[in-house]
């Protein structure tokens, strides 16, 4: 597995899909049509908590052109006594979020839904549905969701004996935290809050669901799985999974928020009551007030060191906003904060908070950026403290093969220390910066994930090859794959066609997420493609009459070895595949796995910053990420992934964020105020890519989509500080907050 | 309300179709026309997924009534190659990995071509300038930024 003996694997060859995608062929979801097909729209709640006294559909249902009113009534419905999980989701919470049951939980949640001749109709008929509400107070922010008379958004929750906001907790504990930090020279605390983000994938949400009159249902959807819009709408319709074909159209981005569903369920019964083909489409206000985000938080990070930089002691307790249902990512905030170090003794909490806002979705490495932006800037405070470079206090405690994690895991061979090492020998952390410019650096990482997953390998009768996966491609999986394929085969990349099967024509693959699509799809497309190479030296055998065992595969064809070296010439996969029907039929293998052994993922990062002290902008001159990439099988798409993800963090750090109104509104439900970073507000962006061979993969595959996420909010917030002296410790460090920071003018020394 | 009866011409071909006074050029493109290869991400201005240009000028089709493509000459994503041969924008973003999942490529590819044909040695800061109003969550923009100049680069030298 070295670049000199790979043809194609670290190659970036063009992408099976691209060609569709650069002249506008490649079909989305909100592209599809079918003949008879009828518009679907959702009626939202106007408050952001209260009680649905009732429904009444009647004129809307009477309106001329609406084909089918939907409700909760007609929605599957899951006691809330009992859960029932998919994956890790809920179907007791994802009932009651596709559609408002008991109670109206945030300003969007959706009550009733309408299908009708045009969108145009469907709109109108649902400000004919009259609800009934009995408005309640509402608790949007974790401090007015945990006060002791804080409305409770749901009976059932407990805490500590009694109802609460307080949906789940989670700990993990190391050593013991009191001794570590009693023995400490110096020991820093610090509170930290951020705000919810969203995914802001560009494709909003959208399907095409068609019910035939025998229940044979056919749904083409925006989603990072199949297989998942499959089990849901099952779940919550009622039908079967066998009658259920959910067809993955290309995805306009995801980054999590595409793991559950929205429209899927509620347009299978709109199209199951009206016998026709159903549309839905959001529009981006919609995705921004009922879809996503990642969870708001409030944060506090404790840590202890030895004046030698050794770290000895480390807390966090973190607070995440789960939204209108339990389940933030409080696991990925308080599992991933400390994990790249190596300290003796670490006690780390989460809260799982629900509030009258939009239930969160997972977002690229959920709730990790969340945990890493406190630990990270209590880092560089621990440095500054002692007199330390940032670096070399990261460097010095490093996790490495053999540390124990608070969160479980004792790591195998990891490549977090190359990646701290690699930074410091870059001249980007040696280039010399100029008046108010700063720079900041951060680590993280990430769990990444194995999973489900099938592939499909078969030899065409013309000599070539197709690859069916089953995981939607979001970033250029589709030509890792073919690498991989084409180097196993020995054939050039462009003989090999990847397409993404639906869930009637691909085996079970989970979700496009955890950063596992390339790990877990690599080992299946392998396993299949060494069968089908036992079965080519097999034919060839046949055809020679000779023993298999005396085959050898090479350069894409068969050749004899041993005693009948020379003895025939070579048989290529073409004229192997021409003689299939008369050795034993068609030539493919399927593979399904289980996978494991996907290993986390780690990543330093530096930032330069220079703010305008008149107007507050903070603006990142050069970014440099180095991440511990495993093997690199598509380089520029790995990159492409490291990149994303730092600008993803830096619209987290600078911009992003929901802003509500008085009456629990977001108040900027659209791209123009919920400010994601454009092309003029970046600089270039560099991506070093160390590669250290995951030892439990057959490519060396490590998981790299979602770690290039985590360091970016604390590397810019230490930036930041670098350039001012001044520290902020919440997020968005937006122009009005850091003008406002500058006007306190207090000294982050003096603390 | 009665349906109007537009003509115009798309992609260089005379087209008629009908639409509703209140429909966007993005509605008549994706609905009617079945130029579905115009992406509305936002509906609203924000995005520029849904980029085409209107008599040489870059603007968005959601912002456009349809009404106003009568007697105007309208290019799309779909017009961008010629036949088989894909424009020397379109082959760069796919060899220098500028997409990621694609939705936002047409609505840059239709601002990139509006930028060289007005400025064919632009500088960074110009082709970033030139694509703010094209919104990209999946690659960071680099990539983005780095076709555009190399296919710039490529274009002078090949039209020497």
């Amino acid at each position: 597995m070295t670049d000199t003996t790979n043809k194609w694997i670290g190659t970036n060859t063009i992408r099976p899909d691209g060609a569709d995608k650069v002249t506008g062929r490649a079909a989305y979801a909100a592209d599809t049509t079918m003949p008879g097909m009828i518009w679907g729209k959702v009626l939202r709640s106007p408050h952001p908590h209260a009680i649905i006294r009732s429904i009444d559909t009647s004129k809307a249902e009477a309106y001329p052109g609406v084909k089918a009113v939907v409700t909760a009534a007609d929605i599957i419905d899951f006691p809330t006594d009992t859960s029932v999980m998919l994956g890790i989701q809920d179907m007791r919470w994802m009932c009651r979020n596709v559609m408002a049951r008991e109670k109206a939980l945030f300003h969007g949640h959706p009550v009733a839904a309408v299908a009708a001749m045009s969108e145009a109709i469907a709109a109108e008929a649902c400000k004919l549905i009259e609800v009934d509400y009995e408005v309640l107070p509402w608790a949007i922010e974790i401090e007015d969701a945990l006060k002791p008379d804080a409305p409770i958004l749901h009976d059932f929750v407990q805490f500590e004996g009694k109802p609460s906001n307080i949906a789940g907790t989670l700990e993990h504990k190391l050593g013991n935290v009191e001794a570590g930090f009693a023995e400490a020279d110096v020991v820093i605390e610090k509170d930290f809050d951020t705000r919810p983000v969203h995914q802001g994938y560009i494709e909003p949400h959208a399907c095409l669901v068609s019910v035939a009159s025998d229940g044979k249902t056919t749904i083409w959807s925006s989603s990072q799985g199949q297989f998942m819009v499959r089990a849901m709408t099952s779940y919550l319709t009622g039908l079967p999974q066998s009658s259920i074909r959910a067809i993955p159209a290309e995805i306009g981005g995801g980054f999590g928020g595409k793991t559950i569903v929205y429209l899927e369920p509620v347009a299978t019964l709109l199209s199951k009551k009206s016998g026709l083909p159903v549309k839905m489409v959001m529009t981006r206000e919609e995705v921004m007030r009922a879809t996503g985000p990642t969870s708001g938080s409030t944060s506090t990070v404790k840590i202890g060191a030895m004046k030698d930089g050794r770290i000895v002691a480390a807390q966090g307790v973190f607070y995440l906003q789960a939204g209108a249902f339990p389940g933030s990512p409080i696991r990925g905030a308080a599992g991933c904060a400390f994990a790249p170090y190596n300290i003796p003794n670490v006690l780390s909490r989460g809260y799982d908070v629900v509030c009258n806002r939009s239930k969160v979705a997972a977002y690229r490495a959920p709730g990790a950026p969340i945990g890493a932006y406190g630990v990270e800037c209590v880092l560089d405070e621990i440095a500054e403290a002692i007199g330390m470079d940032p670096l070399d206090l990261r460097i010095k405690n490093a996790a490495r093969e053999g540390t124990k994690a608070a969160h479980g895991p004792t790591y195998p061979r990891i490549g977090l220390l190359e990646t701290m090492e690699a930074a410091r020998a870059h001249d980007h952390y040696k280039a010399p910066l100029g008046k108010l410019q700063g720079r900041g650096v951060a680590s993280g990482y990430w769990f990444n994930a194995g999973g489900e997953s099938s592939a499909q390998v078969n030899i065409t009768e013309d000599g070539n090859v197709v690859v069916m996966t089953g995981h939607p491609d979001i970033g250029g999986s589709r030509a890792a794959i073919a690498n991989i394929a084409a180097e196993l085969l020995g054939i050039d990349y462009r003989r090999v066609s990847v397409l993404i099967g639906d869930t009637a024509t691909v085996g079970y693959s989970n979700l496009t997420g955890g950063s596992r699509v390339l790990f877990a799809s690599a080992m299946v497309v392998t396993q299949s493609a060494e069968q089908v190479i036992g079965q080519l030296k097999a034919r060839a055998a046949m055809i020679w009459g000779i023993d298999p065992e005396s085959v050898v595969w090479e350069n894409g064809e068969a050749r004899p070895s041993g005693e009948h070296s020379g003895n025939f010439p070579t048989l290529n996969l073409e004229e192997i595949a021409a003689k299939a029907s008369e050795t034993g039929g068609p030539i493919g293998a399927g593979v399904q796995l289980n996978t494991t052994g996907a290993e986390g993922g780690f990543s330093t990062h530096i930032c330069d910053v220079e703010v305008d002290v008149d107007l507050g902008i903070a603006r990142v001159l050069r970014y440099t990420s180095f991440q511990d990439v495993g093997r690199a099988i598509h380089p520029a798409y790995v990159e492409g992934q490291i990149q994303g993800g730092a600008v993803q963090g830096i619209g987290w750090a600078l911009n992003e964020e929901y802003i509500y109104n008085a009456k629990g509104e977001v108040d900027n439900p659209g791209f123009l105020d919920y400010r994601m970073p454009v092309c003029s507000d970046m600089p270039m962006l560099d991506a070093v890519m160390i590669e250290i061979p995951n030892p439990k993969h057959p490519q060396g595959v490590r998981g790299v989509g979602e770690v290039p996420l985590v360091p970016v909010l604390s590397a810019v917030a230490n930036a930041i500080y670098d350039a001012l002296g001044k520290r902020y410790y919440s997020l968005p460090m937006s122009p009005p907050k850091i003008l406002e920071g500058l006007d306190e003018g207090v000294p982050q020394a003096a603390e | 309300m009665a349906k109007m009866h537009i003509t115009t011409t798309i992609n260089g071909e005379p087209t008629e179709f009908l639409c509703s006074p209140s429909d966007t050029m993005l509605d008549a493109l994706r609905g009617p026309l079945g130029l579905t290869g115009s992406k509305e991400g936002c509906g609203s201005g924000d995005c520029g997924a849904c980029s085409i240009t209107l008599d040489g000028q870059l603007i968005c089709s959601c912002l456009m009534l349809a009404a106003e493509a009568d007697g105007a000459e309208i290019e799309t994503i779909e017009g961008m190659a010629e036949g088989d041969a894909l424009h020397p924008l379109q082959q760069k973003f796919l060899e220098s990995a500028a997409l990621q999942c694609g939705i936002c490529t047409p609505g840059f590819l239709m601002a990139a071509k509006a930028l060289l044909e007005k400025n064919p040695n632009p500088s960074e800061t110009e082709v970033r300038y030139a694509l703010a109003g094209n919104l990209c969550r999946c690659t960071g923009y680099d990539k983005i930024v780095h076709a555009v100049l190399d296919t710039a680069a490529d274009m002078r030298e090949a039209a020497q």
